[in-house]
Formats: structure tokens, sequence, C-alpha cells
């Protein structure tokens, strides 16, 4: 399996939202925690090890060297 | 009544080689008298190899040492006959919990599966470690077997030469020289050998100290391996509580970076922390208290021409894992069978570079590990310490999130993979026995199956036949036969298959297997795993 980077979320914009009202009234430090569960939970999810390598590359800053 | 470690074992007498008019030549020297110099110098002597301990102490060793010794180091005490003594004094345990704050996130079980001799943990003092070794050393010596041990010898010179070692030795009476055809180094993380031999030993310092109390008490605590993250008797660090025997229990109390150590240790300020734990009326006594940091580092090689380095001499990690002593004792049990085989002429000394090769890799292995652990234990940045609380909060609830607590990856055997010495594998039996592995235990007709294994090379024949007489180059094969099979040996050494053969090293690691008895294939092996293989390819 390669990593997903087409559109694969129906209803966008409701999930975006969904997304942020995790995060509303939210100091900065339970957001972070939010989030980091929030990948812990996907990354498991998706289980696969290549994947999610893919996925932590694709996540890094472009090289604007 | 004085303890064991505060009486003299060994205590310094004057040897016949202090009055030899030249330097005396023994085969083997080893330096130390802890864990893993006495088990080098109880396998060579069990060998009839003659060797002589030299240790500038006389005592057992006191203080905050090892105290979990791991089933793959009971079963080479087991073959150096001294492992039941060791289990019978030591605090048997399989289970540990872990904690998050103020409650219990969850449990696990280290040997959740049966059919073995060995408990996966013992609690014991290294001092009665030690003592049950000494104990060993006067047996061996009692039946005539060539082991020397000198209390009082403190190593002050080493002079290295292509085929031998010069020692200069201090003693109360005076200077003495030995020369050795082979020099064991097992003095410890500060190795005075390896300073003298101006040789480096390079890794990762940890920012972090900790506090060490061994504490007597009557306590109601179960003899589990106990691990807190941020507790609120400690907040902000973590804190392990660990059964000894007698009594004693080992609490481990991290304290931070930027602290005032002498401070922190006085009893004014560690009793305060450890009632905070324990509760206001615990009534305790404190047997050892220290402040330790500590580093993850290792020699480059861990042979040097004639000398030979093992234990924390040649590695050190941090203590979560239990990798230090229980990793010592692995570099001896395959160091031993090898420099016999070397000195008797039967291997090339290149052999003695796969000791280098295989229990480099080892440590590697223990570094990686004790590394993530501490890592994860002491985390480097903000966003470090979110992911592992995160980690702590989602495994209170689910399974998913249990592998990646990491209170200290505890220590399992090495697997040699990709070992010079490794001959071949064959499909469909099972990945866990392959070549390079230690040897898993199991019930056998009349005992269990590691006691039968060790000290020679051996060829299992599962369910199958395989003849007696083999040998070549003068190193013999011994033949095991097995049928009438328990479920745990058929399923640990055939899995789905029907029949299978085995050859085992000295140390009771797979050298190589097969699905069937191959005379020429099985001699192939032994040469590769007694470093004589180039004679098959040449």
């Amino acid at each position: 399996m390669t990593l997903n980077l087409k559109p694969n979320i129906k209803g966008a914009d409701d999930f975006y939202a969904e997304l942020l009202a995790l995060h509303e009234g939210r100091t900065k430090a339970q957001s972070d925690a939010i989030n980091a569960r929030l990948i812990l939970l996907l990354a498991n999810h998706i289980g696969d090890r290549a994947v999610l390598r893919d996925a932590m590359q694709q996540a890094m800053p472009a090289d604007r060297g | 009544m004085s303890k064991i470690f505060e009486t003299p074992l060994y205590p310094y007498a004057r040897s016949k080689d202090q009055d030899a008019l030249h330097p005396v030549r023994r085969p083997v020297v080893v330096i130390g008298a802890g864990p893993i110099g006495l088990g080098a110098a109880i396998d060579l002597a069990q060998q009839d190899v003659p060797v002589v301990v030299l240790d500038d102490n006389d005592k057992v060793s006191f203080g905050s040492r090892a105290i979990c010794f791991a089933k793959r180091a009971l079963e080479i005490t087991d073959r150096l006959g001294c492992g039941d003594p060791l289990v019978d004094r030591g605090v048997v345990w399989n289970l540990g919990k872990v904690f998050f704050d103020d409650r219990q996130i969850y449990d696990f079980n280290l040997q959740p599966e049966t059919g073995h001799k060995r408990p996966a943990f013992i609690n014991l003092q290294q001092y009665y470690f030690e003592e049950s070794l000494v104990q060993r050393v006067r047996d061996l010596q009692a039946e005539g077997k060539p082991i020397e041990l000198r209390g009082g010898n403190k190593v002050s010179a080493i002079g290295q030469h292509d085929d031998h070692v010069t020692v200069e030795i201090d003693t109360p009476e005076g200077p003495y020289n030995l020369e050795a055809d082979w020099l064991i180094a097992c003095d410890g993380a500060n190795s005075p050998t390896r300073r003298m031999l101006g040789l480096d030993f390079i890794g990762r310092v940890f920012e972090d100290n900790f506090l060490i109390a061994d504490t007597i008490m009557q306590a109601e605590f179960p003899t589990e391996r106990w691990f807190w993250f941020d507790p609120p008797f400690n907040r902000g660090q973590s804190a392990l509580l660990h059964k000894q025997p007698d009594n004693v229990w080992r609490i481990d109390l991290q304290l931070g970076w930027d602290i005032d150590k002498e401070k922190e240790m006085k009893p004014e300020n560690v009793i305060p922390r450890l009632k905070a734990m324990l509760g206001e009326d615990a009534k305790f006594e404190l047997e050892w208290v220290s402040i330790y940091t500590f580093q993850c580092r290792r020699m480059e090689h861990f042979r040097h021409g004639h000398v030979l380095f093992a234990g924390d001499a040649a590695h050190q990690v941090s203590p979560f894992g239990a990798r230090g002593a229980n990793s010592g004792l692995q570099d001896t049990d395959n160091l031993c069978w090898k420099l016999k085989l070397v000195m008797d002429g039967l291997a090339p000394e290149s052999l003695l570079d796969t000791y280098d090769t295989e229990r480099v890799y080892g440590a590697d292995e223990n570094i990686l590990n004790s590394s993530r652990s501490t890592d994860f234990i002491t985390p480097k940045s903000d966003t470090s310490r979110i992911f592992r609380d995160a980690v702590l909060d989602l495994a209170e609830q689910h399974d998913f999130a249990r592998p990646l607590v990491n209170s200290g990856r505890l220590s399992v055997p090495c697997t040699y993979d990709g070992s010079a010495l490794n001959g071949p594998d064959c499909d469909g039996l099972p990945a866990d026995l392959r070549p390079g592995s230690s040897a898993r235990d199991a019930p056998v007709s009349d005992g269990w199956l590691l006691d039968q294994l060790g000290n020679r090379f051996q060829m299992l024949a599962i369910n199958t036949d395989a003849p007696d007489d083999l040998s070549d180059g003068g190193i013999a094969i011994e033949t095991l036969r097995f049928d009438q099979l328990s479920p745990e040996f058929a399923r640990r050494y055939l899995g789905h298959a029907k029949q299978a053969v085995y050859l085992m090293r000295p140390d009771q690691h797979v050298v190589a297997r097969w699905h069937a008895f191959d005379r020429d294939a099985v001699i192939a092996a032994l040469k590769t795993a007694t470093g004589r293989g180039q004679e098959r390819s040449a």
C-alpha cells in the first residue's frame, strides 16, 4: 500500500470543521495533547510502517534551500 | 552479625608466583571478580583451562548494583553449575505494573507461556549473586579444577605483545609480574585495563539523576515490578519499586538534572521523599542510598590482540531493562568456548574476532533499547513529553497503545542474526529458533532440555535419526535424540514440521538446522561455526 495523496474524505468541509471544533476553547497544552493522541490513534489504524514513514516524510517542511 | 558484603571471602594470600625468579606464564588471567569475571573463570575451569582471577578487593560488592537477573542469565549460570542457589534465594517475578499519575494503567506478564525451567526474572542483590559464584569457585577447587581467586591483587600495568600479555600486580606484600597467554578484562564500567591500554569508550551521556534507595521494610507490596510515570509523590519524574530478598526494596526515584547531589543524599531529604511514596507511617531502614547518572556507550572493539573485554568494561547501558549484568554474562558465554578451541589449536585465532562482532552486535541492541527507554522515561523536548503523555493516556483505555509504553525493555537473549558463524536455515521451522538464536527451554522426559545442552557441539535429532560418531578436525559433535515430544518442545523446535535436525554451539546457540540429517551439511556447518569455513570455499 502507498500513502493516498488524492482527495479521500467525503464532506471535506465538514471534516475540517470537526477537526477545528475539537480544539475550540482549549488551551495550547490541551490542544497539543489532543493532537498527539489523534496522531497515535490514526497511526495505529494505518499500521503499515511504509505508509507511516511516507506520511512523516510528506509532513516534513519542504526543502527551501 | 556481619553482612555477607562485609566478610572477606577471598582475602589476600601469598602466591608462589610472587616468589618466582621470572614472571610465571598463565594460560588465562581474568581481571575482576564481579559476576562477569567469576562467570568467565568458572566457565574456563569447568573445561580444564587453568585460570587466575585477580581482584584488588577481597569482598563481594555492595551498594547500588545489579538486582534483576533474567532467564537467559539464569540458564547460563545453570550451565556454570550454580543456577539453583541463585533461584532458591532470589525473588521470582513475572508481572510488571505501570502507573501514570495516581492510577494503574496496565500490567504485563513477561513469561506468559509454560514449559521453562527458569522464570523470566529473579531479583537478587549482586552480593548474593557473587557469593554463589565464589562458592562455585570453591567447589571447583575442591574437585581439583585449575581455578585461583587472588584478592588484594591490584593490576597496575599491562603490556601487550604479539602472543601474550604482561601484567604488573600490586599486593599488600609488594608488586609481582605475571604473563598471560590471554587476558580477560571484566573490571567494570571504569575499567582500569581499558584506561591503561588507552582505549576509547564512546557514547551518549544522559542528563538526569536518579536516587537509589535500598530500603529494609516489612511491606505488603506484591513481588512485582512497579513503575510510575509522573506520580503524585514524585511530580514530573518517574519512580520504580522492586522487591529483593531479606525484605530489601529497591526504590529508584528520578530527580532531574539540576540538583544538588550532596544535599539530595542527606537522610533528612531522602526520608521525606520515601515517606511521600510509602506513606507517613511507613517504617524502614536504609541499607544503601546513592545518586547515579548514566551513559550508554561501548568500546569500538572488545578484542585487542590477546586482551578481551567483557561486561561493563566493554559496554555500559542505563539500568532500565536490566541489560548490564545480564548482557555481561552473555559476553563470557559467547567467549569462553571460542577461547578454549583457539587455545587447544582446534580453531584459528580469528574465531575470537567473532566474539567481537557477535557481542558488539549484542551491545548495540542493548544500547538501542536502553536509550529508547530512557528517551521515553525522560522526554528530551516539550513535544516528546506531549507524545509520551498521550501514549500513557491512551494505554489506560486501549490495548493498542500499550506496546508503545517503554519503562524499560527487559533483557531477552540476543539472536546473532547475520553472524559469520551461522550455518544454513531451512523453511518451515519456527523463526524464534533460527540460526543465531539461543536455545529455548522445554520439558523433556527426564527434566529440562537446557540442562542437557551446552559445553560442546551437539546435534538434536528430533523425530528422526542421526549417527553418533561425528567429528571434524578434532571437534566432536554429540548427538541427542528426541521423540515423544512435550507439546512445548514440539511447538518451539518443530512448529508445523514433522522432524528436524539442529546443530547447537557450546553456548546453546543454534548454528544451523535441517529437515533431515545430511553428514556433509552438518560438517560444513561445524566448520563455519568454528571459524574454519574458509577451508571449504578455498
